[in-house]
């Protein structure tokens, strides 16, 4: 254990001071090959012009190998090993989708994964933004807005044992420890267990989802409505327009970009959502959704490498437009 | 018209009432799950599977059944047969509601009165669990009589959970093996990301565009199409030179690369955002781009660099898909959010361990995340409003 913080010190350590190392020294070293200063008026001119070519290198340079080894290249051999057989060596062409499309676990899992993205980014940013309407007018507003911002802080599998807790059933007769069957058994109703549910534990899961991002919504579509100019609500209100006019013609249209923006990056959070499902059903009762089907065959029966990797393709392709609307808006600002 | 603000105000005012309501109602219903596993892991274990958390502020009620003193205890005062004692073994812990001599009837007759059992016999059971039998005959047989009493436990917390907890079901360990993935996975990024933030914010050179436009594809890239080939190199090198594939070393390399296009993006907008004046004033001293880089640029972004920090801690700490890959499941490297998902699977209904564990696990996060939510709001805000 004592040999474990040590070398945690020693990794911060040699890290840190790895880096400070490698940047300082390599920034000496260019000065030296192509000195700029003691050598005559052209040679100093070129040489500070091959400093400039060299040096934005060395300072993207260790990022750059760590982007290409650990994405870029990854992403490019996942696609290779998609066309693959089980080991990832053996060229198979499309099998590995046509078994996709023909699994029912594979279809279940499109079919929930469809589902999730209906619903969850589509709750997070309409509960987001009432809340955001409701904490900006009141004095207390910080308060509660913290408060609701601070699922964001807890983990995937903390969040599920939250929940599992309030999910939790015990048999007809026996107190009910869970808070949704005993309030349901409050109310007159049955106990239930809910996320063995096939179809609707869906919903159950993805209530926790939405629980830890409405905070994210809240807080970036909050920013948004206080940048709205005074003068836009003012002059509706001078028109006659009712709260409900205000809200619907005059601010919305106003943070349209911003909600799209949440909208899209909750998207592509609920495509690679696996922790919640693994932690609470671990896709059992057709609650399965595609990342967690892709961890389950990397590790299933020794491996399927080729299954694997053709799913996370696809989940790949669904994040694709995103991807490219971003870069595009990004082009536009003028990067 | 004054009419007309006269009724506007009215409505206003009701409307706040709405406000102040419909506010307090999400943050009861945003707050309530927590709030149970934590008041849950304070609970006596007996206690949480006997009612539900909610109920474990107020005293529950129980009725028991005791067996008074034997014949044998009995004194003879002011001519009456007497037997005294307590119906607890411990007295002290509870309170006596009411009580009875029939199984039927448990709580007849109420604490402090002295019920009359008939035949001249009477029993007096007070609030404190003593009580007074007497009657007008000798006791006779060898055992003591029976009777039924409700009681009162008063609500008892405990940290006697967290003991159990941190020490024999390893989740102090795991703790630890959290913290020692974290805490070079938080740092290494930053050093690396802000040098390639300045090159990629003032410094002109060929593809930088190019570069740009690689790193925002990046950013939404999801981590699943990483980990196999990744697992493959590990695998290989592992292999190659003899080691385990496993290790911390390799986890803290990959929780480095999956967050650097975030804290590229994120520097970047940052950095690119300084002003130009001082860069230009301290280029035409004769500063080197490491001297700017090292003695203004790197100072002037430390709102940046905490955001990111911030950041980049939550998410390595709550990760379990990257530490499911990359590190094992020994005690020695299971990390907390592994250790609470083989609870699950073990432990399912012990809700002593799981409560407690899982806010072990929550604690660090949400201390972190009020204590620098400012720069962890600010760094949400840059990071995601202009890009996505």
């Amino acid at each position: 254990m004592a040999a474990q913080i040590f070398s945690a010190i020693l990794v911060i350590l040699i890290g840190v001071g790895g880096c400070i190392a490698y940047f300082w020294g390599a920034n000496k070293l260019v000065d030296l090959i192509f000195p700029s200063r003691g050598v005559s008026g052209q040679a100093a001119i070129d040489n500070l012009r091959r400093q400039g070519l060299i040096r934005p290198w060395l300072f993207i340079g260790p990022a750059l190998i760590l982007l290409t080894v650990y994405l870029i290249y990854p992403v490019i051999s996942t696609v290779i090993t998609s066309f693959q057989d089980k080991s990832g060596h053996g060229f198979v062409g499309l099998a590995n989708y046509q078994w996709a499309l023909g699994d029912g676990q594979f279809r279940n899992s499109i079919f929930n994964n469809l589902l999730w993205l209906l619903v969850v980014p589509a709750a997070c940013t309409f509960l987001g933004l009432v809340i955001a309407v409701l904490t900006d007018k009141i004095w207390w507003g910080t308060i509660a807005k913290s408060l609701i911002f601070l699922p964001l802080a807890i983990s995937f599998v903390g969040a599920s044992v939250i929940w599992k807790f309030i999910y939790e059933y015990r048999g007809e007769g026996q107190v009910q420890i869970g808070a949704l069957n005993a309030i349901v058994q409050w109310l007159g109703g049955d106990p239930e267990v809910w996320i063995s549910m096939p179809f609707w534990n869906n919903f159950f899961l993805m209530v926790i989802l939405i629980w830890i991002q409405t905070g994210f919504a809240m807080v970036i579509l909050s920013s948004a409505l206080r940048g709205i100019p005074e003068e836009t609500i003012e002059a509706a209100v001078i028109d006659g327009a009712n709260p409900f006019q205000i809200f619907w013609k005059i601010m919305i249209p106003q943070i349209w970009g911003t909600i799209i923006v949440v909208w899209t990056t909750i998207t592509i959070l609920v495509l690679k959502v696996f922790d919640i499902v693994l932690t609470m059903t671990n896709g059992q009762w057709n609650s399965q959704v595609l990342a967690n089907l892709m961890f389950d065959w990397m590790f299933r029966g020794g491996g399927d490498f080729g299954k694997g990797a053709t799913i996370a393709v696809i989940i790949m392709i669904a994040v694709l437009p995103i991807m490219i609307w971003n870069i595009r808006q990004a082009n536009r600002e003028g990067l | 018209m004054a009419q007309a603000s006269g009724k506007s105000a009215g409505r206003s005012s009701l409307g706040t009432w709405g406000v102040h309501i419909a506010a307090l109602l999400f943050v009861v219903v945003w707050t309530i799950p927590t709030l149970g596993i934590l008041v849950t892991s304070l609970r006596d274990k007996d206690q949480i599977v006997g009612s539900g958390w909610w109920a474990s502020f107020f005293s529950s009620t129980q009725v028991q059944q005791a067996r008074l003193a034997g014949p044998d205890k009995q004194i003879e005062k002011d001519g009456k047969f007497v037997i005294e004692g307590s119906v607890f073994e411990t007295p002290g812990s509870r309170q006596v509601a009411a009580f009875g001599a029939r199984a039927q009837e448990p709580t007849k007759f109420q604490v402090g009165t002295t019920a009359d059992l008939g035949d001249g016999e009477t029993l007096q059971v007070n609030a404190d669990g003593s009580y007074v039998q007497s009657s007008t005959k000798k006791f006779e047989g060898s055992r003591g009589q029976r009777v039924y009493f409700s009681s009162t436990v008063p609500p008892r917390f405990t940290t006697e959970n967290y003991g159990n907890v941190l020490t024999s079901e390893g989740v102090g360990r795991s703790f630890l093996n959290s913290l020692t993935v974290t805490i070079p996975a938080t740092i290494i990024p930053i050093m690396i990301a802000a040098f390639a933030a300045y090159a990629l914010a003032w410094m002109r050179f060929p593809g930088r565009a190019l570069l740009i436009a690689v790193i925002i594809g990046l950013l939404v890239v999801p981590l699943q199409m990483a980990l196999i080939p990744l697992l493959e190199i590990y695998n290989g090198v592992g292999n190659l030179f003899g080691v385990p594939s496993k290790t911390y070393l390799g986890i803290w390399l990959a929780h480095t690369g999956f967050g650097l296009p975030f804290a590229i993006y994120l520097l970047r907008s940052y950095i690119a955002g300084l002003p130009r004046e001082i860069m230009e004033s301290a280029r035409i001293d004769g500063a080197s781009d490491f001297e700017i880089f090292m003695k203004i640029v790197l100072p002037l972004s430390f709102p940046v660099l905490a955001s990111f920090a911030i950041f980049q801690f939550l998410w390595v700490w709550n990760d379990l898909l990257v530490a499911m890959v990359f590190l094992g499941a020994g005690s020695n490297e299971l990390v907390l959010t592994g250790k609470l998902n083989a609870l699950l699977g073990s432990r399912g209904g012990d809700w002593d361990i799981l409560t407690t564990s899982a806010f072990i696990t929550i604690i660090l996060p949400l201390v972190v995340f009020f204590s620098l939510q400012r720069y962890f709001v600010r760094g949400l805000l840059a990071g995601s409003v202009k890009g996505g």
